[in-house]
């Protein structure tokens, strides 16, 4: 098999292709940066709260039980849209008070179910995990996932 | 072993059988709560137990590369190690690194990006250990005899290093935090980690078929281009619903698509080499191993990673237990074997007899392997039960869960099978030798 090729030909084509082939990702990726930025995400309207939810969600590996955006442990429920499946897009405060109390209310004890930890946080660390997700649900995200339930 | 400083592997392999143990037992501990929620839900929740398996998951491959690397070098640049002291410094700071993250994370002590839960302290330290271990196979490389698999080997490793260094940076702003993250997790395993793969691949091949170096140096190269070829712009099949522009669906799609080609190249690869070889290799346990880690990494790595792929296909499995199915049987298939392999060829070498305790290594191979083809299959059929449910019905998650209760108590009863399979590699590799292929034997030609 392969008789035609050389072993210094494949080597060329080996080093040549691949050169070529990243410049293409690391281009696509620098524009996928820009897009992020200035197109798909609230970029100006990453506030010092959202920034805060997020070393929050960060600090308890929220990622290592749930999902965001798809990606985590499947453990879990997404909550890459959390906010939306709270009615958020219709009543703020009614989002904003049931995420909060669902957090408070952990473990629930009930027998049979995924216990998640009570992670103690303040009401100031509740908000801003609050606002990191309100503020991700707005991300577009071509229209995934296909429905509320994430 | 014909060179003094390839004994330096035998620490490394070591340390990564000792670890690779305590990920399955983690692993079984975090199947065990998919079946039974209350177990340790206070003293070990479950992200703790799911970031140890995954995080001692990579630490034991990088070790047994690093082994790998020095056991192979000597013979391919035909000079000893560069510095043996640095080799086993290098890898007290790697698994003291290791080692302390894990027992942080059992104190709650972690950060928050999936497979980077190390403190900034340790990803410093496995740093400048990947460095030190960086410097010196460089060094032995420079001194010696230049071979294709030791050049693309090296580079494999490097790039690695250089992906790594994504770890350090964490945007505030989460679609530009998930897209620079898989320049690390992407472009390691479905990249530049498969340098290292087929390169050790080659190399176990050019000992144990005898086929000419220039035949097997060749395929390294095709294989080695086709993976980077399609798996740099594969990794658009990540960048589909983060918030990244919408071109990423076809262009992720397309070449992801064709990541099963190295994978298909690699299985080729081996059996025709196999088939090619007029050498009748002893060691009938390392060509097990080596033949399997090129078919299950094509079924994990390669069918299975082709089968949600699609980002018409992905839009409703995105994020379901089809992805954990894939996720274990390409890491099992592609590296967990290829060490595996590794190890099952170097260690007779490096505890100076002939091939040892096979029959006990090859049973290891079929329960493992079944085992975990048990497992893939348990979680593929909860992730289309999941998918369907969920994301065509728009079940409620937590509905859909206890309705996969069944496919979770058959992924545990694999796990279990699988520790069993672990149990016996580890004493068929480590514990006393109770058959050895005879040395006549071992040097009969093949086809008198």
């Amino acid at each position: 098999m392969m008789e035609g090729l050389s072993r210094t030909a494949a080597r060329n084509i080996f080093f040549g292709g691949s050169l070529f082939f990243f410049v293409i990702f690391v281009a696509l990726t620098a524009h996928s940066h820009w897009y992020i930025v200035t197109q798909s995400t609230d970029h100006a309207g990453l506030t010092d709260s959202v920034k805060h939810g997020k070393a929050v969600w960060e600090e308890h590996s929220c990622i290592n039980c749930h999902t965001l955006l798809g990606e985590g442990a499947y453990f879990a429920p997404e909550l890459g849209n959390v906010w939306v499946r709270y009615g958020g897009l219709d009543s703020p405060e009614g989002a904003r008070a049931g995420i909060k109390a669902w957090m408070q209310i952990q473990p629930t004890g009930i027998p049979g179910r995924r216990q998640m930890p009570n992670f103690n946080l303040t009401d100031a660390e509740l908000d801003a995990l609050v606002d990191f997700f309100e503020w991700m649900s707005r991300i577009n995200t071509q229209g995934w996932p296909p429905n509320v339930a994430g | 072993m014909k060179y003094q400083t390839q004994r330096v592997a035998y620490p490394f392999f070591v340390m990564a059988m000792a670890l690779f143990a305590a990920q399955v037992i983690f692993g079984v501990m975090a199947g065990l709560v998919y079946v039974m929620p209350e177990f340790l839900s206070e003293a070990m929740p479950f992200h703790i137990m799911r970031m140890s398996h995954t995080n001692l998951l990579i630490v034991w491959l990088l070790i047994g590369f690093f082994g790998a690397t020095y056991y192979l070098l000597p013979e391919e640049t035909e000079n000893e190690i560069h510095s043996p002291t640095l080799a086993y410094v290098q890898l007290g700071i790697f698994v003291f690194a290791g080692a302390a993250a894990l027992i942080g994370y059992q104190f709650g002590i972690h950060e928050g990006r999936h497979y980077l839960e190390q403190p900034v302290w340790v990803k410093v330290l496995l740093t400048i250990s990947f460095l030190m271990f960086l410097y010196n196979a460089s060094f032995t490389v420079l001194k010696g005899r230049k071979t294709a698999i030791s050049l693309v080997l090296l580079l494999g490793l490097w790039l690695a290093a250089i992906f790594w260094l994504f770890a350090f940076y964490t945007p505030a702003n989460i679609s530009l935090d998930k897209m620079y993250w898989w320049y690390i997790v992407h472009i390691w395993v479905e990249g530049v980690w498969e340098l290292i793969m087929a390169s050790l691949l080659a190399f176990l091949l050019i000992k144990m078929t005898g086929v000419d170096r220039e035949v097997i140096e060749k395929w390294l190269y095709v294989i080695v281009g086709l993976a980077l070829f399609t798996g740099l712009l594969g990794t658009g099949h990540h960048y589909y619903w983060i918030g990244t522009p919408s071109y990423w669906q076809p262009i992720g799609s397309f070449f992801s698509a064709l990541e099963v080609l190295p994978f298909f190249a690699m299985v080729v690869f081996a059996f025709y080499m196999f088939w090619r070889g007029q050498r009748n290799h002893p060691n009938r346990a390392a060509i097990l191993w080596t033949l399997g880690c090129a078919v299950m990494a094509f079924f994990g790595a390669g069918v299975w990673g082709f089968m949600h792929t699609l980002s018409f296909i992905n839009f409703y499995t995105h994020g379901t237990q089809t992805t954990a199915a894939h996720g274990h049987l390409a890491f099992f298939g592609a590296y967990v074997m290829l060490n595996l392999a590794i190890i099952s060829y170097a260690m007779p070498h490096l505890r100076g007899m002939q091939p040892y305790n096979q029959v006990l290594n090859m049973w290891s191979f079929w329960i493992m392997t079944s085992a975990m083809a048990f497992m893939t299959f348990a979680l593929t059929f909860a992730g289309v039960v999941q998918t369907h449910l969920q994301r065509v019905m728009g079940m409620n998650f937590m509905e859909v869960q206890e309705q996969l209760h069944l496919f979770y108590v058959f992924r545990l009863g694999a796990g279990i099978a699988v520790v069993i399979g672990v149990i016996l590699f580890l004493y068929a590799i480590f514990g006393p030798v109770r058959s050895q292929v005879s040395a006549s034997a071992a040097h009969a030609p093949a086809n008198p």
